[in-house]
């Protein structure tokens, strides 16, 4: 095509106009774009520096070590132990069915294992950690970290976890820890920032539940620099935290084992105190559990198992069981007549085998009757009539006077969950409760211990306690928080006249040491460690039949209280076992097993069992199923 | 017209060629490549690997390529323009239904040696080819309506199939770049100032079809529009992306937070930090200073880019120079935009700078062509 030499040039001009239009647009813009550069680098770069340090620098929470606990003589009750577990990072990680399956050669993970880190491997965030595997041993986490090239992605890690020792022996003192809750945080008034720490571990039963803030701690921080995918690329700052106090129980945990090994097989309570002090040297459940199976997350399995069991293992016994105390009561019904000047130690009452009153025939145990029986009579055979007479003179309110002065019905200042304040009823309460005016016969129900009378093991140690001092024993578990004594309580006398206790006491003697008591032959034979006691065979329905013939939860409670040493008292005990018959016959021989253990500081030697027993007791203590240094004993730490 | 037309005035032949080369703009491209492969290297957490090394081994190529083709006369390129573009709608084509799958779209051909991206290479052989119609073409009938329809249909046709992949950031490209090519060629005015009316008509469209059964755009360039409008509104979605550049650019002051210390990008909080957002990296370490710096060798080629055509008699070489430098000038210009929060994300890389080789190397390839021109240009005898 030919063009003309003036349309080339004329064509060439115009391009130059409009390049020259075009270049002086494109200047423009690029101008636009210096302007708004500056603007945001210059007159905004404060803001935008202030937005890029929120994105990189956060606080994140140091947790601090959890408070241990500690027995009376230091051994560790719950400590942090550490463990070793593999997390795996997304980020990080390579071909996954290739790592699973090298972690499968190396410490044989398991294929339940691998479709589950697959799965919460999907959801989980790039950087955030998927546990493969907790609580390895040292040889599996080493193989791990030995083969770490071959692993991308997995990284071996140490944390602290709880760990209990002596597993079920303290399950319902110490309790134990588990992962916060979103119900537990909806629980709490304030809220520790920690809480906020995924699967942070908090008391959820026990003393771990009860003194969580002292054994908590407080947090540290550390500022770190991170980038966007979480991963922390420096530490700024680091401000340590407060670990949690240690805490001390007044707990002996020779003789909680042995207590526990004693009441085994059993669904049983024994609290055992020290009367000086108050200090509860064991207070034994059975059946119990292991609490580290909480800690690493019980199986359903386990658990409805725990729930289902009829000896109900979870619940503490010694604080949380009410019973009706039977014939342990009959102390508080007697001192009440007595303080009320309405019958002396020497006066006696004719037992017929039963009494009469408001057209009800009210019965002894002993259907035959104890002819004339005194104080001491009266508690060495149990006589029921003695306090069916009692009752009726000295009526239920000095009756529940005197038994809340000798601590029942208290709900005492333990750092334990769901105490029970069993019931001291009066007529005041049963107005208030049952919307009937008291009777005569409740009086009489309540003179033995039936009726609406209900104590914790707990209460029944107190009562014997302050029966064998004559003091306001108060009950003690925690003996020091970081080293720092916890007070002592109840060194004030119970203003109750000591000859009337005396008389009591003697009765009490009588009941172990006098051939004819109802628990002769739980006795103690050697000189100053005799014990004194009191049976109780509490009804659980009305009517009375032989007890090997009816179904286990139909039978009657066993119940057994005493002190020791009689003449120098120093440790006071009780003993429940839940429908286990009589309590001179179950319960009695319980007490003096572990009355002795408490005095000897060991396994009891047998001289001082009678002798013709030596044979059996030394086969029964020789089945007992107790830890090496429960056998080995020690000197027990004194308050 | 060809070179035996020209007879009064002369070309330089053989090896004397180089001396024409445009050599300044050969120092810029490199200065601006190396603008890039400074940021790769930083972005790389101070490695070469996995990111500075390849480019400046494909810019290496690249800059060969350039030379080579500056070397081959200028007629030969106008000769194949026509089919440049027709094998670049063909490849087009060939992507449409058999290209590989890759970032959610089909956009490329795997070569064995590199992917080639036909949109990138459409971007070059667009503007050649409407640099040769309007070099072909009378120039009394270039505002004929026949003969403006001719050219929208051939800027028309690559658009459509760009835009069915989708990237709309090439599409936009294809379509300013070809429009700024028939502007240099003279055609009226009147045309233009429809367009942009017709085209205020379309974005409204385009909103008002949003949930209708005609939509026009995909639901994701909806809400890449309305990140860009309102980038808080979607923080951790796509407008995390431009809140994220944003901060980074803005965070950098005057002088940057320094060379490997920018912490948006060393901590990963910028996306696509070596591709489409790597200037908000040059940004934040290197500051307003750095940013300006940039802007202003880009603006240095332009200006060699623009000098080099006004002094070119030669139709075509003209106007294949100053489409290219059109091309180039819309690639920074929308990534610029894009990344100051001016414009939505559409996803253009920096040129020269970004990471990726289809880019690079048909950038390089466009600037071989422009020297060509250059180099061939008509001179007066001596």
């Amino acid at each position: 095509m030919r063009r003309s030499p003036t349309d080339t040039a004329e064509s060439a001009r115009k391009i130059s106009r409009r390049a020259l239009f075009l270049g002086g647009s494109q200047l423009a813009f690029m101008g636009a774009l210096g302007l708004r550069m500056r603007y945001m680098q210059v007159d905004q770069a404060e803001e935008f520096r202030l937005l890029a340090d929120e994105n990189r620098l956060k606080i994140h929470l140091l947790p601090p070590a959890r408070g241990l606990i500690h027995d009376r003589s230091g051994t560790v009750i719950a400590e942090n132990e550490q463990t070793f577990r593999i997390v795996i990072r997304k980020e990080d990680a390579g071909e996954l069915d290739i790592v699973l399956a090298e972690l499968q050669r190396l410490i044989g993970l398991s294929q339940e294992d691998q479709d589950r880190v697959r799965k919460e491997l999907k959801d989980a965030g790039p950087s955030a950690p998927v546990t493969i595997l907790d609580r390895l041993t040292w040889e599996a986490f080493s193989a791990v970290a030995a083969n770490a090239p071959a692993l991308p992605g997995v990284s071996p890690e140490v944390g602290l976890s709880r760990n209990y020792p002596l597993k079920d022996d303290f399950a319902h003192l110490t309790g134990y820890v588990g992962p916060v809750s979103d119900y537990d945080l909806s629980r709490m008034d304030r809220i520790d920032p920690l809480m906020r720490i995924p699967k942070f571990p908090i008391g959820k039963s026990g003393i771990e539940n009860m003194l969580e803030d002292s054994l908590r701690g407080s947090a540290g921080t550390v500022r770190v620099e991170q980038n966007v995918h979480g991963r922390i690329i420096r530490e700024l700052e680091r401000k340590e935290g407060e670990p949690g106090s240690n805490v001390q129980m007044t707990i002996d945990h020779r003789l909680q084992n042995f207590v526990q090994a004693r009441l085994a097989g059993e669904s049983a309570s024994a609290v055992i105190i020290d009367v000086e002090t108050g200090d509860v040297l064991a207070a034994g459940s059975t059946p119990a559990f292991d609490p580290n199976l909480f800690v690493r997350g019980i199986s359903v399995a386990n658990y409805n198992a725990l729930l289902e069991n009829i000896y109900r293992p979870l619940p503490s016994k010694s604080v949380q069981g009410a019973y009706p105390p039977g014939s342990t009561f009959k102390m508080v019904t007697a001192l009440a007549a007595l303080e009320a000047g309405v019958v002396t130690p020497d006066e006696t009452v004719r037992c017929p085998g039963y009494v009469e009153v408001g057209g009800r025939r009210f019965h002894c145990w002993k259907r035959a009757g104890h002819g004339n029986v005194n104080l001491t009579g009266s508690l060495r055979h149990s006589c029921d009539v003695y306090y069916y007479e009692l009752a009726q003179r000295a009526g239920i309110e000095n009756i529940a006077a005197m038994g809340r002065k000798l601590g029942l019905g208290d709900r005492y200042d333990l750092p334990l969950p769901g105490l029970s304040s069993g019931l001291m009823p009066d007529k005041q309460w049963k107005r208030d409760n049952r919307g009937a005016e008291w009777v005569v016969g409740d009086s009489l129900n309540a003179s033995i211990g039936q009726g609406f009378v209900l104590t914790t093991p707990m209460q029944l140690a107190v009562m014997t306690a302050r029966l064998a001092t004559g003091r306001a024993v108060v009950p003690r578990l925690i003996k020091s928080i970081d080293g720092i004594e916890q007070p002592i309580f109840g060194n004030e006398p119970l203003d109750i006249n000591e000859n009337m206790l005396r008389s009591v006491r003697q009765g009490m003697y009588e009941v172990t040491n006098n051939s004819r008591g109802t628990a002769y032959a739980s006795r103690i034979s050697a000189d100053g460690m005799r014990m004194s006691g009191k049976t109780g065979t509490s009804q659980t329905r009305n009517v009375v039949v032989n007890n090997k013939n009816v179904p286990w939860e139909e039978r009657d409670h066993a119940l057994f209280v005493a002190f020791a040493p009689h003449d120098a008292p120093k440790y006071a005990l009780s003993v429940v076992i839940e429908h286990g018959g009589g309590g001179s016959s179950a319960a009695a021989p319980v007490a003096r097993d572990l009355m002795l253990f408490a005095q000897h500081g060991t396994v009891p030697p047998l001289s001082s069992y009678p002798q013709s027993q030596q044979g059996t007791i030394r086969e029964r203590l020789k089945n007992l199923t107790l830890r090496e240094d429960t056998l080995q004993g020690g000197e027990r730490t004194s308050a | 017209m060809s070179y035996l037309e020209q007879n009064l005035k002369t070309v330089p032949t053989g090896i004397s060629k180089v001396l024409y080369i445009n050599w300044p703009l050969v120092v810029l491209l490199t200065a601006v490549a190396s603008v890039g492969f400074i940021m790769l290297y930083s972005n790389a957490g101070g490695s070469f690997t996995p990111w500075a090394e390849p480019q400046m081994k494909r810019f290496g190529v690249g800059m060969v390529l350039m030379l080579i083709i500056a070397m081959v006369p200028i007629w030969f390129w106008r000769t194949v323009a026509g089919v440049g573009y027709a094998l670049s709608l063909v490849l087009l084509l060939v992507v449409e239904f058999f290209g590989d799958v890759g970032m959610g779209a089909q956009r490329w051909i795997d070569l064995g040696f590199m992917r080639l991206q036909p949109s990138e290479l459409m971007k070059v052989t667009l503007v050649m080819f409407l640099a040769w119609y309007y070099d072909w073409l009378d120039v009394k009938k270039v505002s004929h309506p026949l003969w403006v329809a001719i050219p929208v249909i051939m800027i028309l046709l690559p658009t459509a199939l760009v835009l069915k992949q989708p990237d709309l950031g090439t599409a936009l490209l294809l379509v300013f770049g070809g429009a700024i090519v028939m502007f240099a060629a003279g055609v009226s005015w009147w045309y233009f100032g429809a367009v942009a009316a017709a085209g205020a008509g379309l974005i409204a469209a385009v909103f008002q079809s949003r949930g209708q059964s005609w939509q026009l755009l995909n639901n994701y360039q909806y809400r890449r529009i309305d990140t860009f409008l309102d980038p808080s509104s979607d923080p951790l979605d796509s407008g995390y992306h431009i809140t994220q550049a944003k901060i980074a650019l803005g965070s950098g002051g005057w002088t940057g937070r320094g060379f490997m210390q920018g912490t948006q990008s060393q901590l990963n909080f910028l996306p696509e930090k070596h591709t489409d957002f790597i200037f908000t990296t040059l940004a934040e370490e290197f500051g307003f200073l750095g940013g300006i710096s940039l802007l202003l060798l880009y603006a240095g080629v332009i200006g060699f880019c623009l000098i080099s055509a006004m002094n070119n008699k030669d139709r075509f070489g003209a106007l294949v120079t100053l489409g290219i430098a059109a091309t180039f000038f819309l690639f920074f210009a929308v990534n610029m935009s894009m990344v100051m929060g001016l414009a939505p994300v559409v996803g253009v890389p920096l040129p020269m700078v970004s990471y990726g080789g289809s880019a690079m190397l048909v950038l390089m390839v466009a600037f071989g062509i422009v020297q060509s021109a250059h180099v061939h240009r008509p001179r007066r005898k001596s």
